[in-house]
């Protein structure tokens, strides 16, 4: 099983801040594969990569990293703090 | 050093003499203080979010990165989340180093990474709706220096 939690605009697509999922992706890529499948707001949120951010277990990662091993994947948009 | 991630608002005068007070061996102190922007008058609020967890370590990192770089004595930064009116103070950060060129160095450091790696996100909120801040090119820019 596996975390996936979602800020910003990216929460608000989704209609949900967090769920969980059992999943056997092995990469960041295939994970959103599976979920642009699952209805049309995640096919919305996930529609523009390069205005998307991701991170494996709270560390910036990129789309390509393996899953294996992995228990908190967040997406969302580049950061605006300061 | 201290890292403050709240939503309560902080006292800037209360903060900056406690920070210049417990600091030693430091021959300066930078301060920088954000701010909500009213945007000409037309912006009511703004609401930052944030990824609990992941904003401190971010920043922990961040802060470690530049007391080593700067040989800084002391640093504090302190970030707001939540609903904030246009004024209020959305953060500080405060470096404490032998002399100024380093203060002022890492403070800037610190600046520039909070704002493009640091995991908030702002939606400014005006009598028209709602809308997220976008990141700019200018901000991904800023980390190239360092």
């Amino acid at each position: 099983m596996i975390d996936l939690l979602y800020f910003a605009w990216v929460r608000e697509r989704i209609g949900s801040p967090r769920e969980r999922l059992d999943t056997a992706a092995p990469t960041v890529r295939a994970l959103i594969a599976e979920l642009i499948q699952r209805d049309d707001n995640y096919a919305r949120a996930f529609a523009d990569l390069t205005s998307l951010r991701v991170a494996l277990d709270q560390q910036l990662s990129n789309f390509d990293a393996p899953l294996a091993g992995v228990r908190e994947v967040a997406f969302f948009p580049p950061m605006t703090g300061g | 050093m201290r890292l403050s991630v709240q939503s309560d608002p902080f006292d800037l005068g209360r903060e900056s003499t406690a920070f210049a007070a417990r600091v030693q061996g430091a021959g300066a102190i930078v301060t920088f203080t954000g701010l909500v922007r009213d945007n000409g008058g037309s912006l009511s609020g703004m609401e930052i979010e944030h990824y609990p967890g992941m904003t401190e370590t971010a920043i922990q990192s961040m802060m470690d990165q530049a007391a080593q770089r700067w040989s800084l004595t002391d640093a504090l930064v302190i970030h707001r989340y939540g609903r904030l009116i246009p004024g209020e103070a959305i953060m500080m950060v405060a470096t404490a180093a032998p002399h100024r060129a380093a203060a002022f160095a890492a403070a800037e450091f610190l600046m520039d990474y909070l704002k493009s790696r640091a995991p908030f996100w702002k939606k400014e909120i005006s009598g028209s709706g709602a809308d997220w801040v976008t990141a700019t090119e200018d901000d991904e820019q800023a980390l190239q220096r360092w």
